[in-house]
């Protein structure tokens, strides 16, 4: 069935390219080529493409002024904030077109004939999320120290006025390393969950059965991004908060 | 008990029993914040958003407990 892990397609020098690499550069490409065609010629009254991506640009911005209240802090993180979100969505959308999963090779691995998909959806490989995730909390990090100054924003961490507080400290300290994992899982879990089972229901009934499940991975895409990034911005907020 | 029935057996436990806690969570978790928005119908878009926020951290867990299974059958 779905392997695992991500197979390695080709190697570039020592460096493996797995097909999940292959699945994430296409929406990158594509994504590129659609925001340079939208801002050619900017208008002041923007019609057509420039509309549509002024509309999700605003929408992205007013969730980051939503949940962030600090309009410095959120204009400072909703760059990456919104690359999360369009990046999230944009390939777990795009896994689930035909021939993801499908169009492959066939290869001997352990004496057993196994198909080795060409494209696999990116996210439906730990290396993605752990990545996003990474990058997530580093973020949180940077902008926490950047707004409170590495003194005040390490007193949450290490506070030395009662063992309480300093046992309490040790626990925050240990909580946003565990933030990477959970970030990781929850977006990996998802979307390799739906991607088993839109196979196994494919296996069983092909024919009409399958579209409310296309129907749950797209709703299942859309929330997973949106939760990947709210949380981010509630660790945002949470880490610019003043330690009373 | 070989190993291969074992395998079977334990990946079906670690997602059964895995999701019977979120299961209970999110029921408890919808019920209040139901409550709430019946109780306090202008607040509804808030606490609807910190509904779908403390979902997706529950759901989690479940998910943890999916991914064992996986790769218990898997691997």
């Amino acid at each position: 069935m779905v392997a695992i892990n991500a197979e390695t397609i080709f190697k570039i020098g020592d460096f493996p390219i797995t097909n999940s690499v292959i699945a994430a550069s296409l929406p990158i490409i594509a994504l590129a080529i659609i925001t340079f065609i939208g801002t050619r010629k900017m208008k002041k009254r923007p019609k057509g493409l420039q509309n549509v991506l002024e509309m999700i640009v605003e929408s992205i911005l007013k969730l980051t002024h939503d949940v962030v209240e600090n309009k410095k802090v959120a204009n400072l993180v909703f760059p990456i904030v919104a690359t999360f979100f369009i990046f999230i969505i944009v390939n777990n959308w795009a896994g689930l077109l035909p021939g993801f999963g499908t169009i492959g090779v066939y290869e001997t691995i352990e004496g057993h004939e196994k198909l080795v998909p060409i494209l696999r959806s990116a996210n439906a490989d730990l290396n993605t999320t752990i990545m996003l995730s990474i990058l997530s909390v580093l973020t949180i990090q940077i902008v926490g120290i950047s707004a409170l100054g590495l003194k005040k924003y390490s007193k949450k961490f290490f506070n030395f006025s009662s063992p309480i507080l300093f046992f309490v400290g040790i626990l925050e300290l240990i909580s946003e390393f565990i933030k990477i994992i959970s970030f990781s899982f929850r977006l990996y879990g998802n979307v390799f969950a739906g991607e088993v089972l839109l196979i196994v229901i494919t296996l069983l009934v092909p024919y009409v059965m399958p579209i409310p499940f296309y129907g749950l991975e797209l709703f299942v895409g859309f929330i997973q991004a949106l939760v990947f990034t709210m949380l981010t911005l509630v660790f945002i907020k949470m880490a610019t908060a003043e330690v009373h | 008990m070989e190993t291969e029935s074992a395998k079977f057996f334990a990946a079906a436990l670690a997602i059964a029993m895995g999701a019977l806690g979120p299961s209970i969570a999110l029921g408890f978790l919808a019920g209040k914040g139901l409550e709430a928005i019946g109780r306090n119908p202008e607040a509804a878009s808030k606490i609807q958003s910190s509904m779908i926020l403390m979902g997706a951290f529950t759901e989690a867990i479940a998910i943890y407990a999916l991914i064992v299974a996986i790769i218990i059958k898997l691997v």
